[in-house]
């Protein structure tokens, strides 16, 4: 038998997920603005898919399932001067919205700081009830 | 009756029930992007009835009173964590369980004292 959940294993990996989700988006920003050759070739945005572990009932914590690449298309550009255009002098630019890369990471954020509030109230408790009758 | 309900109370069982109701509300604030998750939290005046005057024991209370959020507003992939609602029923139960505990407090250093006959 598993021992039961604590609060500390619920946030410590819901704060695990989200820095997954941190990663991700720090790749999708990285890579807005690369250009490729072709189609085939050129970056798709990250997208981490969350997936709730349950413990007991009422007790879950969150864990990436799994990374999907997105499904928006990369642009194409007409630039038949650059280095990396192809016969018709089209390049694809990565299909990544930094706009809302940028809402993604802010919202990643705050999530993450809300699970080490948890966590912090849960140790003070914690540590409150162990100084129980001194 | 045991000893340790004898001695507490209402606040033994009170605070295993708020510790148990802060481990779900941790759990809501974990799941709030998680798709299709469904926020629970229980009923604590019910659940605290049930493990007292009802004779339940914690674990049955915590199952007779455990329910559903009700959103506010729905939201598009299902989610029904509100973080506002949840940061704010997390805060109080925390500074209730501290309530809690300084009652046992009390009670403690109450028995201690007439222990020592000072």
């Amino acid at each position: 038998m598993t021992k039961p959940m604590s609060v500390f294993d619920i946030s410590g990996r819901a704060m695990s997920a989200q820095l997954m989700r941190l990663n991700t988006t720090a790749s999708n920003l990285a890579n807005a603005g690369s250009i490729s050759g072709s189609a085939d070739t050129a970056f798709r945005a990250l997208k981490p898919v969350f997936r709730t572990v349950t413990d007991r009932p009422g007790v879950a914590t969150v864990q990436v399932d799994r990374v999907v690449t997105s499904t928006a298309q990369p642009t194409r550009r007409h630039e038949p001067d650059h280095p990396l255009a192809d016969r018709n002098g089209d390049v694809w630019e990565a299909g990544v919205d930094s706009a809302q890369e940028m809402v993604e990471m802010i919202e990643t954020a705050r999530q993450y700081q809300n699970n080490v509030q948890v966590l912090q109230t849960a140790k003070t408790l914690t540590l409150d009830t162990l100084k129980l009758g001194q | 009756m045991d000893v340790a309900s004898d001695l507490f109370g209402v606040h033994g069982a009170a605070l295993e029930l708020r510790s148990q109701r802060l481990a779900m509300l941790a759990s809501n604030i974990a799941n709030a992007a998680t798709p299709n998750y469904k926020a629970r939290d229980i009923d604590f005046d019910k659940a605290l009835d049930l493990a007292t005057s009802k004779g339940q024991g914690v674990g049955k209370a915590l199952a007779g009173a455990t329910g559903y959020r009700v959103p506010l507003e729905s939201s598009l992939d299902g989610n029904t964590v509100e973080l506002n609602t949840e940061q704010t029923i997390f805060a109080e139960n925390a500074m209730k369980y501290r309530t809690t505990l300084s009652f046992l407090q009390g009670r403690i250093s109450t028995v201690m004292q007439a222990l020592k006959g000072e």
